[in-house]
């Protein structure tokens, strides 16, 4: 039986880190929804695996489930949701905001790197100009 | 509390001025005024218990565990320097008042000016040093923005970038050495510092924290070669250059490097680089300021000077010098501050500053003309004069220092700076107010209406008594603020003007004599002077500048390149990485814990499960078909719970799975159905190795934790649950009893990540993005039947069957599978399934709950419980229950964790619903076919009419 989980968890995870490392918004989305499952289900083997075991109180002296690892993985599966639904929000929002669902940025920041070095070198030229007739700097005049 | 309020006044009352300028310019400068007064007021009535060799101290807490605390106290040389900076500070509010134009900020002026003294007087009467460096950093940045008041003009804007700049890393290289000072000291309180001063001189550490101090001392104080941004500093007001960057902002250097002179003062390395800076700072400032053109340069430079004399004076390390230097800070801030206020007038009557603009002033503007020279006189170290006493002095100790084995190298560099000292006064009246008047002025000059001239007036009367009755003016007050400076006894000196035949004459006649050639040569001197190669300061900032930000920005571009795929690639291959190390180095045993059987309809699921993983990469680009298959896994996942007796973890998954569906259904609604393979095979190959890799670590942990035995905190929550909490459902317990703070912040994460997704789809209805989401259209053919009638009816039929089965699950949750999460997901699919079935537009309507409030009176409900054990006097959230009868339902109990659930329940709800629903909604926005308000497409009832349907305004 152990063998069979921790398979799954490999198969799991493999395929959500694959997934993940794709390069369209939903596809990493659906990777990451597999690699909570793979991380979810390890997370619950910590307590180790317990069949047909109450998780109840029946009889204090009666063997039980871990309750610790299942109180973990309950809020682990909901916030994952939270999160799951984070993401996709901001897929949403991103593929209209830049006409793709592209995951990379590879272009824009490069446009962008472009444009602050462009002001930043021209404001550097207008402030030596400016140095000249400056009130104050006279130190620097020729 | 007085000493509090002496610091406190001037910040609270900084909203003064920004408040009062509404009524009136007058009222704003009455109002900076009148706090000025009343902190000047509280500072007067220290006076006594100061001269009775008293030092008053206030203390509070603050954060002792960081030995930061309100530690103030008072002592001479803190008195002098905060009647420096309130007395003149007044009268630099009542100049302003009158020189700053109609179209200047006034109410800012006041309020960044204000603002610049609280955290100056602050510096100066601190005995905590971390409260100094607190107090110091704020000098630094309220005096940004005084020297930017003028922010529409590029030098104001430069020089004030720069000032901030060289002071603020001055500041930090500051902190540290005041760190490891309070460190060696093992106090940060001036007094416990102060009383340790051979344990820190012998520390090994010493010189380190001897440099650092400096290094925020000199920045601070603009001495070379950190002096360059105080002449980009003109670019402020002239009120803020007579203030700042005369009277008080650059002395703290001064107050500093005094106040700490017990404490570093007399060994090797402090005689010879403060000496030297000082030195070097005096005589090239002095320099400079003699080829000044411009009058605010020429008294910037000649302020540089100034500071390198008293720096080097403190360098000298000798008491005597102490009490040279003491007096020189008196008299520099009267003419000083004087000199700049006059320039102002200048400025402000003829509209330039430029010497070879200005000329034969006398006969235009007599009186000014009278206060500038007077005060330029005491600048030049003329006699009867204070600046000519304090000159002496500085002149006697430097005739008798041996410096670099020299009895003459100190005494004729001196005099040297003394020559062109006297030159640049001499410069500043001749060329102001002497020569040939000029009638080509931009302005018509004249004398200044009186308030303007009121504060030079004063300063210069203040110079002119320090030097006719020294002793009377200024005994008193040296010899306090030398004392507590000196930490001890204080050389007997008699202040006078005339000592007899002493050196110190003969050097000051040499400075008379060479300042006056060096004024009548001074053509020739300044073409020889323009031919040596001098660096320069401001170029050679904005290049380093430069250089700094666009190597950094080539770093982080570098870095972040905005690839996500690289950022996960490596993510993923580090964890990875670190997980290999770990296990490398320790030893590996394979797991002894017995195995348990294999059920074959587990094998099954495990086949199902495989197979799920092995499809959905294949299929990864037919996006719905893979979102369907990963669902599956969900599934088999939720099966598996239950298998694993973790029947709360099966309802959770298999709740969750639902709504994950319809929230990912949704999204894919407006994103691109399919895609098509853009990895390069090198890549694909790349990632698909990175994910086996992580698979067999993944999956070779969870063997080896599951083939190990263990021990477990479970055994005490079992044990517990029930005494302690009145609940079976040990899960339950721990989620909304022993661990429930954690599970507050879970509904808080929920809560926030709603709000999150709320705003950024909400971003989406207005902007650039709302046109484009108003024109589209998902390009897809859907059913035209899209309420159908039996779904409407069915889940109307559901509807108050799930709530039913929801409230069981709440109700039972602490006994039994169940409690507020999973109870939370089954209302929320109840509710989505209306919104499916009937349409957007005819739920949000019958929807009267504001899903927001949902989330917060969750919040507040589950916080309400916490609160109300803390009220008892019980730690947060510690819980209470007890057991009920009530005839015919029997026997039940209320548990304040009940309530918390209940909160839980209400955030979920509120969560999920808000998240849904806004993504739905959006869909409304898009360009598709109109949207009911009816329930169905079919009116039962109307049956011939078509649905009415009516698009749905946004």
């Amino acid at each position: 039986m152990e063998w069979l989980v921790a398979s799954a968890v490999a198969a799991m995870s493999a395929a959500g880190v694959y997934l993940t490392l794709s390069a369209r918004t939903f596809t990493v989305v659906i990777g990451l929804t597999l690699m909570t499952y793979a991380t979810n289900l390890f997370l619950f083997t910590t307590g180790r695996l317990a069949i047909n075991q109450p998780d109840i109180i029946v009889d204090l002296s009666q063997p039980h489930a871990d309750p610790i690892p299942q109180a973990l993985v309950l809020t682990a599966i909901v916030i994952s949701f939270g999160m799951t639904a984070v993401i996709l929000a901001m897929a949403v929002r991103g593929y209209f905001e830049s006409e793709g669902d592209h995951v990379d940025l590879l272009g824009q920041v490069a446009a962008e790197a472009a444009r602050v070095e462009e002001t930043e070198f021209a404001t550097a030229e207008s402030r030596q100009a400016a140095a000249g007739p400056s009130p104050a700097g006279s130190e620097e005049r020729p | 509390m007085s000493l509090l309020l002496i610091i406190l006044l001037p910040f609270l009352g900084s909203v003064l001025p920004a408040l009062m300028i509404r009524s009136s310019r007058n009222a704003c400068a009455v109002a900076a005024g009148s706090v000025n007064t009343l902190a000047l007021a509280l500072l007067l009535t220290q006076i006594p218990a100061v001269l009775r060799g008293e030092t008053p101290r206030a203390d509070w807490n603050w954060i002792p565990r960081l030995g930061l605390d309100v530690g103030l106290y008072v002592d001479g040389w803190g008195l002098l320097f905060a009647g420096l900076i309130l007395g003149i500070g007044l009268l630099v509010v009542i100049y302003a008042r009158f020189y700053l134009s109609a179209a200047d900020a006034m109410g800012n002026f006041y309020t960044y000016l204000l603002l610049f003294q609280g955290a100056m007087v602050g510096i100066v009467l601190s005995n905590n040093v971390l409260l100094m460096l607190i107090f110091w950093e704020l000098t630094s940045l309220s005096s940004f923005l005084l020297i930017g008041f003028w922010g529409h003009t590029p030098a104001g804007r430069q020089g004030a970038r720069m000032a901030l700049a060289v002071t603020g890393l001055g500041g930090l290289a500051l902190i540290g050495g005041m760190l490891m000072i309070g460190r060696i000291a093992g106090s940060f309180d001036w007094t416990d510092i102060l009383a340790s001063g051979d344990l820190i001189r012998e520390s090994p550490h010493y010189s380190w924290a001897l440099g650092l101090v400096l290094i925020g001392c000199f920045s601070k104080s603009a001495q070379f070669p950190l002096h360059f941004w105080l002449p980009h500093a003109m670019a402020a007001p002239t009120p803020v250059s007579a203030y700042l960057h005369s009277a008080t902002m650059v002395k703290a250097g001064i107050f500093l490097l005094a106040r700490s002179w017990p404490v570093l003062s007399g060994t090797p390395q402090w005689f010879y680089v403060v000496t030297s800076v000082g030195l070097a700072t005096m005589v090239l400032g002095a320099c400079i300021a003699l080829f000044q053109d411009d009058l605010k340069g020429l008294l910037a430079y000649s302020t540089i000077s100034h500071l390198g004399l008293m720096t080097m004076l403190l360098g000298l390390s000798t008491a005597s010098a102490v009490v040279a230097c003491v007096l020189h800070l008196i008299n520099h801030a009267a003419f000083k501050a004087a000199l700049f206020m006059n320039t102002g007038i200048v400025d402000h009557e003829t509209g330039t500053r430029d010497v070879r603009r200005l000329g034969g002033l006398i006969g235009l503007m007599p009186v000014t003309a009278t206060l500038g020279i007077v005060a330029a006189a005491s600048m030049a170290g003329l006699p009867p004069l204070g600046g000519f006493l304090s000159k002496e002095l500085m002149l006697e100790e430097t005739a008798h220092t041996r410096f670099l084995a020299s009895s003459w190298l100190l005494p004729a560099l001196a005099t040297f700076a003394a020559i062109a000292s006297f030159g640049y006064s001499l410069r500043y009246v001749t060329r102001i107010f002497f020569g040939p008047p000029r009638d080509d002025y931009p302005r018509p000059p004249h004398d200044p209406p009186g308030g303007l001239g009121l504060a030079p007036f004063v300063l210069v009367a203040v110079a002119v008594l320090l030097g006719l009755f020294p002793e009377s003016f200024a005994g008193t007050p040296v010899r306090v603020a030398s004392a507590a400076v000196i930490g001890g006894p204080v050389p007997e000196f008699h202040l006078a003007l005339w000592h007899g035949w002493t050196p110190p004459v003969w050097m000051s006649i040499i400075a008379v004599l060479g300042g006056t050639f060096a004024v009548a040569w001074h053509g020739g001197l300044a073409e020889v002077w323009g031919r040596i190669p001098k660096p320069q300061a401001k170029p050679l900032f904005d290049a380093s500048i430069l250089r700094l930000t666009s190597g950094s920005r080539r770093l982080a571009e570098g870095l972040h390149n905005g690839s996500l795929q690289r950022y996960l690639f490596v993510m993923i291959a580090t964890g990875w990485l670190a997980g290999l190390v770990a296990f490398i180095r320790h030893d590996f045993a394979i797991g002894t814990r017995p195995v348990l059987p294999v059920n074959p309809v587990i094998l099954v699921g495990w086949v199902l499960l495989i197979a799920a993983c092995v499809l959905v990469v294949v299929i990864r680009h037919e996006r719905l078909l893979a979102l369907i298959v990963v669902n599956v896994i969900g599934l088999i996942a939720s099966l598996l719970f239950i298998y694993l007796s973790a029947p709360d973890l099966a309802l959770t998954q298999i709740s969750v799975e639902v709504v994950t569906l319809i929230l990912m259904l949704l999204a894919l609604y407006f994103l691109p159905k399919q895609s098509l393979e853009e990895l390069s095979t090198f890549a694909r190959t790349r990632n698909a190795i990175l994910a086996g890799l992580v698979g067999l670590g993944a999956g070779g942990l969870t063997w080896a934790t599951m083939t190990r035995d263990f021990e477990s905190l479970s055994e005490f929550y079992w044990r517990e649950a029930l005494p302690r909490s009145g609940g079976a459902n040990v899960v339950n317990v721990i989620l909304v009893d022993f661990r429930g703070f954690d599970t507050f912040g879970e509904i808080m994460v929920l809560g926030i990540a709603a709000l999150i997704i709320f705003a950024l789809l909400d971003g989406m209805l207005r902007g650039p993005v709302q046109g484009k989401l108003a024109s589209w259209s998902s390009g897809e053919r859907y059913s035209p039947s899209r309420h159908p009638l039996v779904m409407v009816v069915v889940t109307r039929l559901m509807l108050p069957l799930s709530l039913m089965v929801s409230a069981f699950i709440f109700m039972r949750g602490h006994n039994l599978p169940g409690g507020g999460f999973i109870a939370a997901l089954v209302v929320s699919i109840a509710l989505i399934m209306q919104y499916m079935a009937s349409g957007f537009g005819w739920a949000a309507k019958q929807v009267r709950v504001d899903y927001h409030a949902l989330i917060g009176g969750g919040a507040l409900i589950a916080g309400a419980t916490g609160i109300a054990a803390m009220v008892l006097d019980l730690p947060f959230l510690t819980s209470g229950f007890r057991h009920f009868h009530l005839p015919v339902i029997g026997d039940f109990e209320l548990s304040s964790a009940m309530a918390f659930d209940l909160g839980v329940f209400l955030t979920v709800v509120g969560g999920v619903m808000l998240a849904l629903a806004q993504l739905s909604y959006l869909g409304e926005s898009t360009n598709r076919e109109a949207v009911n308000e009816e329930p169905m497409d079919y009116r039962p009832g109307a049956s011939t009419q078509p649905s009415r349907s009516t698009r749905r305004e946004v």
